[in-house]
Order: C-alpha cells, then sequence, then structure tokens
C-alpha cells in the first residue's frame, strides 16, 4: 500500500488530493506528494528491505504507489562499484562509482517511469506520454509496452537515429517535431494541456515520477553498509534527480535507518548548459534560463525545473557546489572512466567524472571520505560523441601483415623508451 | 475528459469573429534597465489580455514574475512576442518539459 495522503505546494504549502496533477493552482509552484512517515516508520526496517526484492521496489514503502501492481522490467539495485583506478589517479582513497547504465533501458529514467506508469495505471489512464530526447524516450516506451499501454514519444525530428530506434523498438509511436528546442518544449506542454487523458510522464504525473529518483540515494546508502557517503557528484539537468537523492539519504536519516546525513552535494553540469552552475557562482538561487549548445544532451535543460530546490540544497549541506565542465573534458571523462573502470557511459557520466576531476583538483575530498559519483546512462548511447576515439589500425588478412603492425608497435615503444 | 479544456475556448471577439481563447502560464525574466520597465502594465494595456501575477522576486539585477495571462491565444501570442522582443525572457511556468 502507499503511505501518502495528499499532495502539497512546495511553494505555499496548499494541500490537493491524490490525481493526476503537478501545479498549485492558487501560486503556480510545484507539487509534491505527501507520506505518513509515522505510517511508514511502523512499517519499515533494515530487514524487510534485506528481505524485499533485489529491485527498486524493495523500498515501496517510501515510494508514492502500491507496489502490488509494480510495472517493473527489473529496475534498480544496480551496482555500487569501489573504482580504485580511478580512484589513485584522481588522488581519492573511498570512490565510488553508482553504476545506473545497468538499468533495463540503460538509464537511470527507469526508476522514475516505473513509478509514473504504475501510477498512472492506479489513475485509470492508458496513455503513456513524454518528450525527450533520449533516455527518458526510451524508458517510457519500453515501460509501455509491459504495461500494455498506448504510448506516444515526441522527440526532436534531429534526433540520432540510435536513440530513435532505441524508443521505437518497443512499439509506441513516435512524433519526430520540426523545430528547435523551444518549439518541442512548448509544443508538448501546449499538447499536454490539451489532452488530460493522457499521462505525460514528467508533466501531469511529475510528483510521483520524480518520486522514483529517490531509490538511487536509498540503495547507495543501503550499499554503503547504511550509511550516506560524505561526498556524492551528482549530474543535474531538472536538478529533480539532485533534490531526490538527498530527500531520499534524509528520509532514511529521519526513520532512523541511518545517521543524519552529512553528505556534500555536488552538482555537474556542462558549460554549454549550465544554469545551475551560473546561479550557484553567482549566489544566486534562481536561475538565468539558457539555451542549450553541449554534447550532453541528457542533461540539455536550459530551464530547469527543480534548479531552485536543487540550490537550496547546496546552501542546506554546507560544503556543497556545482560546476560544469566544457564538452573536451566531458569527452575526456568518458575516456577516463572506461580505461580505468571498464565502464562505458554517456556523456551526462563524462560531465560527472569531468566535474569529478575538477573537484579532486581543488582539494575538495579529504583522505578518507567516501566520495560516489552517480553514473546514469550507458556510452553506447551517445556513441556519435566518441567517435572519433576509434582508431583501428587495418591489416590484410595475413600473418605477415599482422606482423607487420607488431613491429611497428615495438618501433614506437623503442623510441619512447629511449626519448 | 475527452471535453475541449477550459484553457482552450472559443470566444466572438468585438469584431464578431471567433478567436480561440487561452490562459497561458508564463514566467518571465528581467535583467537590467528591464526591471525598471513597467512591462506588465504595457501588456495588459497594449494588447487585449487580463494578466494576473501569481508570484515574483526582484534584485537589483535580475527579477522573475510568474503570471497568468487571459485572452485570445493570438493577442497572447502577440504580446508574448513583444516582450521577447524587448528582451524578457519568456518560459514555461513548470521548466522544460522536454527531457534527456
Amino acid at each position: 500500500m502507499a503511505y501518502t495522503s495528499s499532495l502539497h505546494c512546495r511553494e505555499c504549502g496548499n494541500e490537493y488530493p491524490i490525481a493526476p496533477s503537478h501545479v498549485c493552482e492558487w501560486c503556480f509552484g510545484p507539487l509534491e506528494v505527501t507520506y505518513d512517515y509515522d505510517a511508514i516508520s511502523r512499517s519499515i526496517s533494515r530487514e524487510k528491505i534485506k528481505d524485499g526484492p533485489l529491485s527498486m521496489w524493495r523500498y515501496a514503502d517510501l515510494l508514492p504507489v502500491s507496489a502490488d501492481n509494480a510495472v517493473d522490467i527489473g529496475t534498480g539495485m544496480t551496482p555500487l562499484l569501489k573504482a580504485d583506478n580511478l580512484g589513485r589517479e584522481l588522488g581519492i582513497d573511498q570512490l565510488w562509482i553508482k553504476n545506473d547504465a545497468v538499468n533495463p533501458t540503460y538509464s537511470f529514467k527507469d526508476r522514475v517511469v516505473s513509478v509514473a506508469v504504475t501510477k498512472a495505471l492506479e489513475f485509470g489512464f492508458d496513455t503513456l506520454a513524454c518528450a525527450s530526447t533520449g533516455n527518458l524516450a526510451g524508458a517510457v516506451a519500453a515501460h509501455g509496452a509491459k504495461a500494455n499501454m498506448r504510448t506516444l514519444v515526441f522527440i526532436p525530428s534531429d534526433l540520432e537515429a540510435g536513440k530513435v530506434i532505441g524508443a521505437a523498438i518497443y512499439g509506441p509511436t513516435v512524433v519526430a517535431v520540426d523545430g528547435n528546442y523551444d518549439d518541442v518544449n512548448r509544443l508538448c506542454s501546449e499538447l499536454a494541456d490539451a489532452n488530460e487523458s493522457w499521462a505525460f510522464v514528467n508533466i501531469n504525473m511529475r510528483p510521483y515520477y520524480s518520486e522514483g529518483s529517490k531509490t538511487l540515494g536509498y540503495e547507495v546508502a543501503e550499499q554503503l553498509g547504511w550509511k550516506a557517503p560524505d561526498h556524492a557528484v551528482v549530474p543535474i539537468a531538472s536538478g529533480s534527480l539532485f533534490t531526490k537523492i538527498w530527500k531520499g539519504m534524509n528520509e532514511f536519516a529521519s526513520l532512523g535507518l541511518i545517521d543524519d546525513v552529512r553528505t556534500k552535494m555536488h552538482g555537474a553540469q556542462a558549460d554549454g548548459c549550465s544554469p545551475v552552475a551560473q546561479a550557484f557562482a553567482d549566489n544566486q538561487l534562481h536561475v538565468k534560463p539558457v539555451v542549450p549548445n553541449t554534447i550532453a544532451k541528457s542533461l540539455a535543460i536550459g530551464n530547469p525545473a527543480d534548479a531552485y530546490y536543487t540550490l537550496k540544497i547546496t546552501r542546506e549541506a554546507e560544503g556543497s557546489t556545482v560546476g560544469s565542465t566544457p564538452d573536451p573534458e566531458i569527452i575526456e571523462g568518458i575516456k577516463l572512466l572506461a580505461q580505468t573502470e571498464g565502464i562505458f557511459t554517456e556523456t551526462a557520466g563524462g560531465v560527472v567524472i569531468s566535474n569529478l576531476k575538477k573537484l579532486a583538483r581543488a582539494g575538495r575530498f579529504q583522505k578518507g571520505e567516501s566520495v560516489v559519483a552517480f553514473i546514469t546512462g550507458n556510452g553506447l548511447k551517445t556513441i556519435e560523441a566518441v567517435a572519433q576515439e576509434a582508431h583501428p589500425i587495418n591489416i590484410k588478412a595475413t600473418v605477415s601483415s599482422f606482423e607487420e603492425f607488431v613491429q611497428l608497435e615495438s618501433r614506437v615503444g623503442t623510441k619512447a623508451a629511449s626519448s | 475528459m475527452s471535453e475541449v479544456p477550459a484553457a482552450r475556448r472559443g470566444q466572438i471577439n468585438r469584431r464578431g469573429v471567433c478567436t480561440q481563447v487561452a490562459v497561458r502560464r508564463v514566467r518571465l525574466t528581467f535583467e537590467g534597465d528591464l526591471i525598471t520597465d513597467p512591462v506588465i502594465y504595457q501588456l495588459g494595456k497594449d494588447f487585449n489580455i487580463v494578466t494576473n501575477i501569481r508570484r515574483a522576486e526582484v534584485h537589483a539585477d535580475v527579477g522573475w514574475v510568474v503570471l497568468e495571462l487571459d485572452g485570445a491565444e493570438a493577442e497572447i501570442d502577440m504580446a508574448l512576442a513583444w516582450a521577447a522582443g524587448k528582451g524578457v525572457r519568456v518560459d514555461l511556468v513548470t521548466g522544460d518539459v522536454i527531457e534527456g
């Protein structure tokens, strides 16, 4: 059962019944789910969680839906890996990678969509929709197929073929919209307003959808031995993931499952879309929206819905930061993670690793402090960003041709050794 | 659920022409000298729309206002295009809906 009683406005506090809505009618602030934490505290325990399914649904008591009818394609309980090689490279002795790129559709979006689709069915919707440049489209299409719902995915018409196929294979109606980023945004907002019979996962289902990200915070705390990390490095697009990881860890603490959270939260953006990093640098709580221009397309949200709440957390959690890095460093970050830890991440992961490197160089991490870097998507999704890194050596199908290559390598090695 | 939503309905204007009427929620961001311009007053005076402020914050170098605009859809479009032309940033009140 879901321990939810209402929705409330994050700005003015007005309460609303549990329904498919996302904006306060009074002040237009965003709505969030209200939980009955007293009831949850009587139900939840470390033992109960450990005996639960090996998926995000082991934390069902803290999600705004009933787990009995969860639309689950095997999401969550992704590996938390000790990253000693990368740690040595960066001078971090307790570095961990939360590899959420191994979810069913290869990104963390499966967590939020699993909750949103489960709730959509509870509300009686039969149509799912989203607007996406990649990861969300795949996750919605896959969960729509599993839930046997009519599914509409809106994408920009210039989206890379791999991403279109990654959603289309699940059988949704894929609508490619001509126009720039702002055009697609506006059209989808209008369509969501005009089609109340659709469950638009990140619009009218947003209060429920966004709660799915909390499970990343729960998992990391459980996998670290029931404690929050000293540092978390998290990619920022809308800011929702950042705020929900923080919320998840603090819910665990308030329920007595872990000690107080003293995590320093570090947000990571690309220079080409860094409204939150810019506001942080200017010591502001409100961002100036930007037009995105970066290879990190999964983080390219020019007007982030949760920027204000992200920036508030950076003030609440002393020592937190939000930074950004340029595209060439993002590619170096992708390569560094792949070549030290064997994990191929998409550009958002490159943003995380390049910002992690920047933080390490700035001396943000003390010896013995645990640092968790959140990798949220698989590298095969953004292969075009690193296509120039592949330089196969072409040989003829003969041993002599191969040996010619080996001699070449040997000469290079000798030259390097003697120089 | 198949009804035409309240946010988009027909209306006969003063010239007897049926127009699409809309309620639109937007966030306007002002920077620099624009902070002292009476932009919202002009929106209501120069265009046939009703402006309804719901939240706002103004600092020395930047200010924003969340407001509801009620009027013919084409009139709202013209009003927002005029504001954007003056250098005011016009955004959806809920932030971007397209995600990665």
